[in-house]
């Protein structure tokens, strides 16, 4: 590994199991004496509740409790917790069922637990309240005077002349906006919990991270993390919603521990709009200056994202910004606007995609000002180092990338003017645009067990949501050890294995792989030590001995060899600047009278180091592009604002795109080892499949019709309206 | 959900009689629709009279035309040969709509009774004069974007959502029900209403009766038809706007039309007075595009809508300009 060595293609280890239903997920698990709780939510944005009447719920056939602020048990963690005064809003925090006060709409107002599901779900109809209601504000673009720096994050400027972006003898200036998104992963959310006792807490839960779980339960709780288990071994997608443990899932433990009986709870699909977070609605704007002959003077890179009153949800929407382009003056400021929302949560590319559209946009909109190929633009204004951080890259195979890409979707042959190309009635606009983000790397720990029959079962406490950790797990010991795919099986998704960071930033091949990586070589050195070796897929007597596998453990008294290893990045990283990064060419077609889009072809190019399970990450790239089409093209959560609701949760209106939406997506990878990420000199690539994506179809929207789009999602009246 | 019972019935007789012994009582067909609403609280009837076993599920070919049950299910008439070689619209039309999984389950008489998909309706938590009389209007001054441009009334804007209802109204269609009275023949432009004062209405079926049957005549108007629904994906979306057209053409002119649209009204909008003034004019995109704004004259927007005063004329010059092409 870490060499120019190619990875086999090769098929999910799991999905066997996951097409034939024997991949358990959270809600499958069968826990005897189950209970079921269905929540009941506020129609409300903002006010209290001056009475709630849970009577007729609590006579229901079936109904166990009925918890609302008024009988909640206290979690303690909370309340120890306290508030944050940093908070734009001023620092009160959301404890579910803890007060009267209702700060989004579909906030929970009651848990009502019975012993099936339907009579669960009845009961809770027969919860009424009354409320005192309070103004709301849910438009962001109405309250932009509250925006405010969020705490984590500044304003960034370098360059000697901040107004260049003002004063260059060519000046873009645009606004854009990105919606509301919502994850929607086809699994609802949730958890099942039960408990030993008053201090042993067990839990299946859809997660992105079991270690996080595992410490929000135990904070909130009070315990130790070891007396708090938790399991998710399949997720049916996260997109980055399962990267917070909700309140409603620490509420449903703490009724699972005052009912003494473990208790379920599934999300409906609408509490998936408002509960689990979504993509923060995001106004930006770009103004951009250049000379005459498309050399970048400046860039002003603002953005305004929404949160809730009760959260400061901060992400990296203006990073890109900052390094991408040689550009010798930047600034970029972010800011945020509370409102009477759930808090938004990372999604899938999360900022990063938001902050692409904008800048990968405009950069498009400079090129045809200053009559430039948006390509040879980009390369014109190419940064060879790290332009934010003055590092050089670890590895930066983008001008490869746009080659082959370019190349590909057939980029020269266009007609580079706007709306000039047809194929019959619909015309043909080509566009592409560049994805980035940081090759983290997080520590991570893998146990590593030998078996006599020469089978190795490696276990680290990962979460897998669907790009195929373990395939890419079970190839990288594979590769180290040479033992046939077969004979390796990877587990996760339980806290009882070593710890390792959550599913999410494109980490965890880089991470846990690492680990993989670590405890096989350190395996193989453990073999040596006992005069064993592998050799050709199986172990063997080393050179000069003629103990067996078998002998020589039994020799140990031992049925296993086992090892645990930790491992991070070393200092090494800090010389560098790390990331991946991706360019996408996108091919529309665009009906003039009728406004629809249609994505014809994509091509994009991952330059995500070498790539170690070339099969699942070509997966990963077709599932980010098509996330990125619904971004481009379908996707948008709308609230009517005069009531704070959402007018469209559902999978019926809320349009995730469709199999007829999504073209044949050619993927390539520059599948070259980066240097110092880690020893198999990958890097991570979940979100750059999606990061910048929209841009290329934006682009290509424009190159077709002319029509510069710099809202998303583009549906046809926003074509016709242009 | 509210506790209810249920009762399956096998003949026309016994389904009247079911209904007419509980006021509350609905027939179940395919249940598409049906249980969304009984899930969500809007619709809670206290008895469902399933009629799948009702044998009222055949296609056939009468001397003037083709019958088909009211509980033929969507799939199987839009494969059925009969109405691809008599009716290709309304196979079109209703491959247009949903999904393969929903046409599998969804019936002709459940597809004519459909609610709106307006989400004001569809969410207990705010107004909608439809779902409880007096309460409101959600929809008007808030999200539009799919509602209606054609004869909506202060009371309710919202749009009839069905595909295949665009093309049984382009096709003449007539229905005929069967009640504690009898049977009665409704014309299928006679069917549906607009909300008027009483949105809380969608159509003129009287309560206890059941639909039987559609009778389409048989026209000449099968070389050229296009359904064209514009939508915001490429497929399983409802309509921002949808044209279904047929035309038969000799010699460049056209001798018979049938224009409807759906997406933009409470009910299937037939075109009758563009088809009148196409009638005899040939068949150029200059035509089709008078005809188009012809159609429009009483085209009102709510706000989040406007885009459909320029969409649905465009969308007719489409399906024109593709029906006239077919060969
Ligand atoms: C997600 C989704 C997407 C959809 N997309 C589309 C679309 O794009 N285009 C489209 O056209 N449709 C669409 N539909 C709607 C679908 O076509 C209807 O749900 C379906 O046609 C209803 O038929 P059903 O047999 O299931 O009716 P049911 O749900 O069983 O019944 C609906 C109503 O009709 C009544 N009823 C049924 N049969 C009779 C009868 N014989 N006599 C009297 N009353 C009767 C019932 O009492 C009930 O009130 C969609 C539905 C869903 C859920
Ligand atoms: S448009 Fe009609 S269905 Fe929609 S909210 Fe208004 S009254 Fe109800």
């Amino acid at each position: 590994m870490g060499t120019d060595k190619k990875s086999e293609p090769i098929n999910r280890v799991d999905g066997r199991a996951k097409v034939t239903g024997k991949a358990k997920y959270f809600a499958e698990f069968e826990v005897p004496g189950v209970t079921f709780c269905v929540m009941v939510t506020s129609p409300i944005t903002r006010g209290t509740i001056t009475t709630i009447n849970t009577k007729t719920a609590e006579r229901a056939p079936g109904v166990l409790a009925v918890f609302t602020h008024l009988n909640m048990p206290a979690i303690l963690g909370w309340a120890e917790q306290g508030n944050n005064s940093k908070l734009p809003s001023g620092g009160e925090r959301y404890r579910m069922l803890g007060s009267n006060k209702i700060l989004f709409n579909g906030q929970p107002i009651a848990l009502v637990i019975a012993d099936t599901l339907e009579r669960a779900q009845h009961a809770a109809s027969l919860v009424t309240a009354t409320y005192n209601k309070a103004e709301h504000h849910t438009d962001l673009l109405k309250n932009k005077e509250k925006a405010a720096m969020p705490p984590r994050m500044g304003d960034y400027t370098r360059g000697t002349d901040a107004n260049a972006h003002n004063t260059a003898p060519v000046v873009l200036k645009a606004d854009y906006t990105v919606p509301i998104e919502v994850h929607n992963p086809m699994e609802l959310a949730g958890i099942l919990a039960f408990w030993e006792g008053d201090d042993k807490l067990t839990v299946y839960a859809k997660t992105q991270g079991v270690k996080s779980t595992q410490r929000t339960l135990a904070g909130a709780f009070k315990l130790d993390e070891k007396n708090v288990q938790v399991y998710s071994e399949f997720v049916g997608g996260g997109f980055g919603m399962g990267l917070r443990t909700w309140p409603q899932e620490v509420t449903v433990a703490a009724a699972a521990r005052a009912l003494k009986k473990p208790v379920k709870l599934v999300l409906t699909r609408d509490q998936m709009f408002t509960l689990v977070g979504h993509r923060p609605y995001t106004i930006q704007h770009i103004s951009m200056g250049a000379t005459r002959d498309g050399q970048l003077m400046g860039i002003y890179h603002e953005a305004t994202g929404e949160t809730a009153s009760y959260d400061d949800f901060t992400e990296g929407t203006v990073g890109m910004t900052r390094f991408m382009y040689a550009c010798p003056n930047v600034t970029t400021k972010y800011r945020i606007v509370p409102l009477d929302r759930g808090v938004p949560i990372w999604m899938r590319g999360p900022g990063e995609a938001t902050g692409a559209f904008a800048l990968e946009s405009a950069i498009d909109e400079m090129a045809y000002k200053v009559n430039m190929d948006p390509l040879q633009f980009r390369l014109k204004n190419f940064a060879e180092t790290d332009p934010e951080k003055n590092k050089p890259f670890s590895s930066n195979n983008l001008k490869e990338a746009y080659q082959l890409g370019s190349k590909k979707i057939g980029w020269a042959k266009r007609n580079p003017v706007p709306a000039s190309m047809k194929e019959g009635d619909w015309l043909v606009g080509y566009g592409m645009s560049t994805g980035v983000f940081g090759a983290h790397r997080g520590e991570s720990t893998c146990r590593a067990q030998l078996n006599a029959d020469g089978t190795l079962l490696l276990q680290s406490a990962t979460s897998d949501i669907g790009p195929g950790t373990s395939t890419a797990m079970v190839q990288i010991a594979h590769e180290v050890t040479g033992l046939p795919i077969e004979k390796i099986h990877f587990e996760l998704g339980s806290t009882a294995f070593p710890p390792s960071g959550s599913q999410g930033g494109s980490s965890t091949v880089s991470s846990v792989g690492s680990a993989v990586f670590d405890v096989c070589t350190a395996l193989k050195g453990m073999l040596t030590e006992a005069g064993l070796t592998f050799d050709n897929g199986t172990v063997k007597p080393a050179a000069g001995k003629s103990d067996s596998l078998q002998e020589v453990l039994s020799k140990q008294n031992k049925t296993f060899f086992e090892i645990t290893k930790s491992s991070k990045g070393g200092a090494e990283q800090e010389k560098y600047s790390l990331y991946s990064f991706s360019i996408h060419f996108a091919e529309v077609r665009v009906h003039p009278a009728t406004g629809v889009v249609r994505v014809k072809r994509v091509v994009t190019v991952a330059d995500s180091g070498r790539i170690v399970s070339p099969k699942t990450a070509a997966s990963q790239m077709i599932g980010g592009v098509t996330g990125g089409i619904g971004m481009a093209l379908t996707e948008e959560g709308i609230i009517d604002h005069r009531f704070g609701r959402f007018v469209n949760n559902n999978l019926a209106d809320y349009h995730v795109p469709v199999s007829a939406d999504v073209p044949h997506i050619e993927t390539i990878f520059i599948d070259k080892p980066d240097p110092v990420t880690n020893p198999m000199g990958s890097k991570g690539m979940g979100e750059i499949a999606l990061i910048g994506f929209s841009a290329a179809v934006a682009n290509a929207v424009y190159h077709a019709t002319g029509k510069r789009i710099r809202e998303l999602p583009i549906t046809p009246d926003k074509i016709l309206s242009a | 959900m509210n506790q209810f019972s249920y009762v399956r019935v096998t003949s026309k007789e016994s389904a009247i009689s079911a209904m007419a012994k509980d006021k509350t009582a609905m027939f179940l067909a395919g249940g598409t629709n049906l249980v969304d609403l009984m899930k969500s609280g809007v619709t809670s009837p206290e008895r469902l009279v399933d009629i799948n076993n009702v044998p009222l599920a055949t296609i056939e070919e009468t001397k003037t035309g083709l019958r088909i049950g009211a509980l033929a299910k969507n799939t199987a008439v839009a494969e059925n040969a009969l109405v691809i070689k008599h009716f290709p619209l309304l196979s079109q039309a209703l491959k247009a709509g949903a999904s393969p999984q929903l046409r599998n389950m969804a019936t002709v008489g459940g597809n004519m009774m459909q609610r709106t998909r307006c989400h004001y309706f569809y969410d207990n938590a705010l107004p909608c004069n439809k779902r409880n009389p007096g309460s409101g209007c959600g929809a008007i001054g808030g999200f539009t974007r799919m509602h209606a441009i054609f004869g909506a009334s202060d009371k309710c804007i919202a749009v009839h959502p069905s595909d295949m209802c665009v093309a049984l109204t382009a096709l003449d269609a007539v229905i005929t029900v069967a009640g504690p009275k009898g049977e009665r023949k409704i014309p299928f432009g006679d069917f549906h209403r607009l909300p008027g004062d009483t949105p809380e209405q969608d159509n003129n079926l009287q309560r206890g009766e059941l639909i039987i049957a559609v009778d389409i005549p048989f026209n000449q108007l099968s070389a050229h038809t296009h359904y064209l629904k514009v939508r915001d994906r490429a497929s399983y979306a409802f309509a921002l706007v949808s044209v279904g057209a047929a035309m038969q053409i000799k010699g460049g002119n056209i001798a018979d039309v049938r224009l409807a649209m759906g997406g933009v009204a409470h009910k299937p909008w037939r075109l009758k007075e563009a088809e009148a003034w196409l009638k005899g004019k040939s068949a150029t995109e200059e035509n089709f595009r008078k005809a188009a704004s012809m159609a429009m004259t009483n085209a009102k927007s709510q706000g989040g809508n406007a885009f459909k005063l320029t969409l649905a004329p465009n969308t007719i010059v489409e399906a024109l300009k593709t029906a006239a092409a077919q060969a």
